[in-house]
């Protein structure tokens, strides 16, 4: 089995957001492998030790994202490639990291794709659908469950709590929900062992693309933080007056009933 | 500019789901005054076109296959993409729905267009449509534009208003013959595992459990509660974590995101992950025994106390309220 994960570096979820001249504050701030990737990175391990085959971890974005591919090369993915668009692509969006994973992906004939179905800071959920279209092969997304016999996968997807049981073929890219299975946490020989491990940098040269092929085709204009809330209301006295007085506050009040 | 905008409409337990209607006042804005053309996908379902126009379509487009019963992104894309080359819209609008997640990328590939997902507000300026949307899952916002063609977007659930119904308002509908092929994805089953009716996602009140729940059996009076208010029920990463409920329940950073009316927080602590998936609700009433628990910081009314004595006597006070009106 020739497996990719497509990896995204993202803030952990513990980080308050601070904007500074319109952008997101990330200095000082702690990043993570996007946890819905982490899913897909364990799914992907667990694959090839029951298949056999390679595990290639990949992500866009810039050198700091070596550290979250390490760890993906530590949790037990074999080989990982950061494509560096850094340099070549001042915007871009979900349209420009799906074009370039799959120019990337086109020649390297993965049987399996697996990715996150979201990533918890652009929360678009785009980038797996897009990638399986540009490369002419099927996606099930949001999925809890993942058997494969021999070109023939069974998928269990989550729709909004419900669960379809789905039947598909390979190659196939799936996109990971939360219970698909717990992700282990990288142990000592497998910290030791990445360090060694191919981690390959590839631009957008070697792809033989330019900046326009990926233009972006959305554009962030502006970003800014939710209002800050007034303190509430913490009600006093007996917690049945407590009560009736909250239901009213909710009829007069804030008049949500 | 006007432009003549699609928008997609989807049916959940017999009826059309709200974010149907919303998404119409949706393509509205984005149509500035050009033509808005509801489409509605499926088996059987011309029935629902006129309720379309009530909400404001202009025109209803219906597809209709056998293939189309249950979705899937091929036959889905493939009934999308013909309605796609009949009307040659120039704005597109879908729910920030299950379906709408996983079609849309697949529609804007296929077009060669952007795609702004998980839309809660669109407003013009000087000639611009402006998009907002939530990012780092509600702690922070952007807004986003269209740099050009066509104009993609999921809107989110229970934010854009739809308009009112108006049933006198007539428009034409069409029938649109597809050919669906070569579906590369099989549902071979669908296990229904949520309540009939409120979905957690569209609740207009969501009545939420965290470790203080204790147990599976700690969520009745929640769920109780729950019913009385119309509402659904949803759980904090600790109470699932702990196997008090189904992850599907999960509201948070990782989770559903949500933005209810009505938002009940029970035995709560307000980890900050959680507040992401919740503190855009527009009333917020937290119930937990510690004081300092942080989910009072986000909360508009709080009251201190165990939620099994607290719920209960809710539950109580809104029936009352119930049978008087």
């Amino acid at each position: 089995m020739n497996i990719f994960v497509l990896m995204k570096r993202t803030f952990d979820t513990e980080e308050k957001i601070i904007i500074n001249n319109g952008k997101v504050n990330e200095e000082g701030a702690e990043f993570i492998i996007n946890p819905y990737d982490e899913y897909a990175i364990e799914e992907a391990i667990q694959v090839r030790d029951k298949l056999g085959g390679e595990v290639t971890v990949v992500t866009v974005g810039n050198e700091d994202a070596e550290k979250e591919l390490r760890t993906a090369l530590a949790m037990g993915c074999d080989k990982a490639v950061l494509i560096n668009i850094e340099d070549d692509v001042e915007e871009s969006d979900q349209y420009t990291t799906a074009k370039v994973l799959a120019e990337y992906l086109k020649d390297k004939e993965p049987h399996l794709i697996l990715a996150g179905n979201v990533a918890i800071d652009g929360g678009s959920g785009q980038v797996g659908p897009r990638v399986a279209e540009m490369l002419g092969i099927p996606y099930v997304t949001t999925i809890t469950k993942l058997d494969i016999d021999g070109d023939k996968v069974t998928v269990v997807r989550d729709v909004e709590g419900d669960e379809e049981v789905i039947e598909a073929s390979l190659p196939l890219l799936v996109t990971a929900q939360q219970g698909l299975n717990e992700p282990r946490y990288p142990s000592l020989p497998g910290i030791m062992k990445a360090k060694k491990k191919p981690l390959d940098e590839v631009e957008l040269d070697d792809l033989d693309l330019d900046e326009d092929d990926v233009e972006a085709k959305t554009k962030t204009v502006e970003i800014f933080l939710p209002p800050k809330k007034e303190a509430g209301k913490i009600l006093q006295g007996e917690l049945t007056d407590q009560v009736k007085e909250l239901v009213t506050l909710l009829r007069t009040e804030a008049k949500v009933i | 500019m006007t432009r003549k905008v699609i928008s997609l409409a989807e049916i959940r337990d017999g009826s059309l789901r709200n974010v149907s209607f919303e998404a119409i006042a949706a393509a509205k804005t984005i149509a500035q005054g050009g033509e808005v053309v509801a489409v509605l996908v499926g088996e059987s379902v011309q029935s629902y076109a006129n309720e379309l126009i009530a909400y404001g379509a202009d025109r209803v487009v219906v597809v209709e296959h056998a293939q189309l019963k249950t979705y899937t992104p091929d036959g889905y894309g493939q009934a999308l993409m013909a309605v796609v080359e009949a009307e040659k819209p120039e704005g597109i609008v879908f729910g920030h729905t299950a379906l709408g997640k996983d079609l849309s990328p697949k529609l804007a590939t296929k077009l060669n267009a952007g795609l702004v997902s998980d839309v809660v507000a669109i407003e013009e300026k000087d000639g611009e449509l402006l998009f907002t949307r939530p990012i780092y899952s509600g702690k922070a916002f952007e807004k986003k534009i269209v740099n050009d063609g066509l104009v993609f977007v999921t809107v989110r659930p229970n934010n854009i208003p739809a308009l009112s119904r108006d049933d006198a308002r007539s428009g034409d509908v069409t029938s649109l013959s597809v050919d669906i092929k070569d579906l590369r994805t099989i549902v071979k089953e669908i296990v229904r595992k949520t309540a009939e009716g409120v979905d957690l996602s569209e609740a207009k009140v969501i009545v939420a459990g965290g470790r203080g729940v204790k147990s599976a059996e700690g969520f009745k009076p929640l769920q109780e509660l729950a019913d009385v208010l119309g509402g659904a029920v949803g759980a904090s990463r600790g109470a699932c974590d702990a196997g008090y409920c189904d992850y599907s329940l999960q509201i948070g950073q990782t989770g559903k995101v949500v933005t209810p009316d009505l938002y009940i927080a029970c035995g709560i602590s307000g980890a900050i992950q959680h507040l992401a998936g919740m503190s855009n609700s527009k009333v917020i009433v937290a119930i937990n025994k510690d004081p300092e628990a942080n989910i009072f910081k986000v909360a508009d009314y709080g009251i201190v106390g165990d939620l099994f004595e607290v719920v209960p006597l809710l539950t109580e006070e809104f029936k009352k309220l119930k049978v008087h009106s």
